[in-house]
Formats: structure tokens, C-alpha cells, sequence
């Protein structure tokens, strides 16, 4: 009951939602933490406030998942935005690929960065 | 008495209100010459449309303006085209409603242009022929051969209805700004087709639509501007019909999609009497 393409855009209405929640929370704790009073030592950009973060698998998840929802969603809006040009479908595929590509590259790049600091701050 | 009441109206209807300025844009539609504004000045009575005006241009100032009509009375969607930069049916807009002096004819834009006024609907009529705007079903035979009428029940006829008041007169698709930019996304009308035929009970056609309509360039680039709807002299919904249709898309990919079985043949009405005085039916001339 499903094509190739309502099985991506479902995914980007998911993505979105994914955002909502992780965002939400990356927004009460970055930027009202002040204002909740869940402020712990010296500010959010404290080194050892960072650290702590970093260490913290539940935050370590929550910043891949972030990563892969924003890309995802992000990458998918992209796509649809440049199919809206009335592009050969030739042009059409190339770009389906350099963003399947670039998504890909910086996925693994994002979480390289996340994953090696929590394993190093956890060593 | 009477007669001197209905006298006097329509003498009142006869009688000039004002002169507006016609501005219609001119060209040839093969990019031989190039396009021009051309102006006329029109006589306005109670009740005369924009449809009215280029009548009175043709017969009386330029006899080669070229615009498409049919019925006069907003039924076949031939005459629509750009008035005061809306996309309207010249039959359905009365000159006094547009509150302007100046009229500025163009015709409908995202489709080529034959001449003049005169828009090329083939993308259209193209387009919608791809979702398959008819009811399709599993058992053939009975397609082939009917012994009877399919039921449908009020609420049935309900969910597709407004859907099927589409005149095919392309408003909507002019007035959609993912078309102007998309030449090969579906369109509002189609879309809005193929959700009338998937909502109908008596159909059995998503899988062989889903294809086109849930492709890349169909319902999913709809960014529910909503101008469709607004465009449309019918009052038909299009860009509800196309969230209705992304609703099915989003049940589908989940796997919560179920698709319905089409209507069953009603059984006879054994109970019904025929009433007196009403003539047998011709017979059949066709086998």
C-alpha cells in the first residue's frame, strides 16, 4: 500500500516529530535552564557541565538521534524544494544521490564527533 | 399592472450603468508577434458579465479576439481566464462585482497559450487521464456484463461528492503557485480526482493509482497554499481532497491503510410497484 516516495515523506513527518521532542529538550536544557532552575555549576557552557553532558549516554543518544532526524529532515525539505524546479529526471536522480551521499557523510561524521567524546571522557 | 412592474425592470436592466476599460493582453501564442495590451471600452448593464463584455468587443470593436465558451452559465469550464489577476470563469463574474472600471484580461496562467485568451488545457485533461478518473474494480464480469446497480448508501455518496462538481476548468490549476513552478507536479485537479474515485465505495482503484499519485511529483508536493480552493467557482475543495489523499499515503506507509471493498450489486427491489402512466423503456438499439 506504499511507494518509494510515501515511505520517505512518512519518514520526514516523523522525522519532524522526533525533532519536536529532542529539540525540546535540547531547549530546556541549553537555553531556559535558567529560567527552570536546572542550572548546575557554572552555566550550560561550563567546561565541566559540557563534560558531563558528553559523558552521559542518554544525552550521547539524544544528540545522534538529533543528528539523524535534523539530516533526514532537513536533506528530504532540500530535495523537494530542487524537484520543484522542474528538473529532468536525470537531474533528479544525480541530486537524490549527492544527498543520500552528503546525509550519509555527515551522519557519520556527527556521530564520529559524539561517540569518540563520550568514550573518551568515559575512559 | 403587471405587465407596466416587469416592464420597468426590465427597462432598468436594459439601461447603461457605466463604461468600463476591457485591458486584454493580446499574442499569438507561437511567439511570431509580440504581445500586446489592447483596450475597449464596454457598456455595463445590470447583470453583465465579463463574458457579456467580450461578446460586445467581438461583434463590435475587434472581431479577431479570440477567447474559449460554450455553455454561459458556468457548467463546461471553458471560459476561464485571468480577470483582475484571478483566476475566474468569464461566464460566472459579473462585471459590477469586480468594483474596477478597468478590467485586465489574460489568460489562465501555468498552461501555454493557443491565442489571445484561449489557454492549451491538454496538460490538464493529460494529467488527469494519469490517476485513472473512473471506477475500477476486481470482478470483471460483472463490469462487463451488469446485472444490477451497485449500492451506495447517502454517507457514501457524501465523502466524494463535492469532489465530483469538478468542472475540469483548470482555475485551480492556474491558481496553484507549486504548479507554476513544478510543470510536472499533478495539480490540484487531478489530485483532487483521484481522491474522489479512492473515496467512492463502489472503486477498488488505489493500488492502480497510488503509483502516480503518491509519486514524487504528486500529492505529497502540495504545500496546502490553498489558493485552489479558492479559485475554484464551484466549491469544490481540492487542497482538502489532497490532505485526505497524504492522510491515506501516511496510513499506508504505517501499514494501517485498509483498503475498503467496493460496493456490492444491490439486490432487486422486490417490495417496489411501478407507478401508472409511465411508458415502457425504449429497447435496447445496441447489443
Amino acid at each position: 500500500m506504499r511507494t518509494r516516495e510515501s515511505t520517505f515523506w512518512t519518514w520526514h513527518l516523523l522525522a519532524g516529530l522526533v525533532i519536536l521532542v529532542v529539540l525540546g529538550i535540547h531547549m530546556f536544557v541549553m537555553h531556559l535552564s535558567k529560567l527552570l532552575g536546572t542550572d548546575i555549576g557554572k552555566g550550560v557552557l561550563d567546561y565541566y557541565t559540557v563534560m558531563w553532558r558528553s559523558t552521559n549516554v542518554s544525552f550521547a543518544v539524544m544528540y545522534v538521534v538529533l543528528l539523524g532526524a535534523a539530516l533526514y529532515h532537513g536533506l528530504y525539505g532540500l530535495r523537494t524544494i530542487l524537484f520543484e524546479l522542474t528538473l529532468s529526471e536525470r537531474a533528479e536522480k544525480i541530486i537524490s544521490a549527492l544527498i543520500v551521499f552528503a546525509g550519509i557523510l555527515l551522519f557519520v561524521v556527527g556521530s564520529y564527533g559524539t561517540i569518540a567524546v563520550y568514550l573518551r571522557g568515559t575512559a | 399592472m403587471i405587465d407596466t412592474v416587469s416592464a420597468k425592470q426590465t427597462e432598468r436592466a436594459e439601461e447603461i450603468i457605466k463604461t468600463v476599460q476591457f485591458k486584454v493582453l493580446r499574442c499569438d501564442g507561437k511567439g511570431v508577434t509580440k504581445p500586446r495590451v489592447d483596450s475597449f471600452e464596454v457598456p455595463v448593464k445590470k447583470g453583465t458579465t465579463v463574458l457579456d463584455g467580450l461578446h460586445h468587443i467581438k461583434e463590435n470593436l475587434d472581431s479577431t479576439l479570440a477567447w474559449r465558451y460554450s455553455c454561459r452559465m458556468g457548467v463546461c469550464g471553458s471560459c476561464g481566464m485571468f480577470i483582475n489577476s484571478f483566476p475566474r470563469l468569464a461566464c460566472n463574474t459579473q462585471i459590477t462585482e469586480l468594483e474596477s472600471d478597468v478590467i485586465h484580461l489574460k489568460p489562465l496562467p501555468n498552461f501555454d497559450i493557443i491565442k489571445d485568451l484561449v489557454p492549451d488545457l491538454s496538460v490538464l485533461f493529460e494529467k488527469h487521464r494519469l490517476v485513472k478518473p473512473y471506477t475500477l474494480r476486481e470482478d470483471l464480469a460483472e463490469v462487463e456484463n451488469p446485472t444490477g446497480e451497485f449500492f451506495q448508501s447517502l454517507d457514501e455518496v457524501e465523502r466524494y461528492l463535492q469532489f465530483a462538481y469538478c468542472i475540469k476548468c483548470g482555475l485551480c490549476m492556474a491558481a496553484c503557485p507549486t504548479v507554476a513552478t513544478d510543470r510536472r507536479y499533478l495539480g490540484p485537479q487531478p489530485l483532487a480526482q483521484a481522491y474522489r474515485y479512492n473515496a467512492d465505495s463502489r472503486d477498488e482503484g488505489f493500488r492502480a493509482r497510488k503509483d502516480v499519485v503518491l509519486s514524487p511529483h504528486g500529492a505529497f508536493r502540495c504545500h496546502f497554499a490553498g489558493a485552489c480552493s479558492e479559485a475554484c467557482p464551484k466549491g469544490v475543495d481540492p487542497a482538502f481532497g489532497i490532505q485526505l489523499l497524504k492522510r491515506q499515503a501516511f496510513a499506508g506507509a504505517l501499514g494501517f491503510l485498509r483498503l475498503k471493498k467496493a460496493a456490492a450489486v444491490a439486490p432487486p427491489v422486490s417490495s417496489a410497484k411501478k407507478l401508472e402512466g409511465i411508458p415502457e423503456a425504449p429497447k435496447k438499439t445496441v447489443q
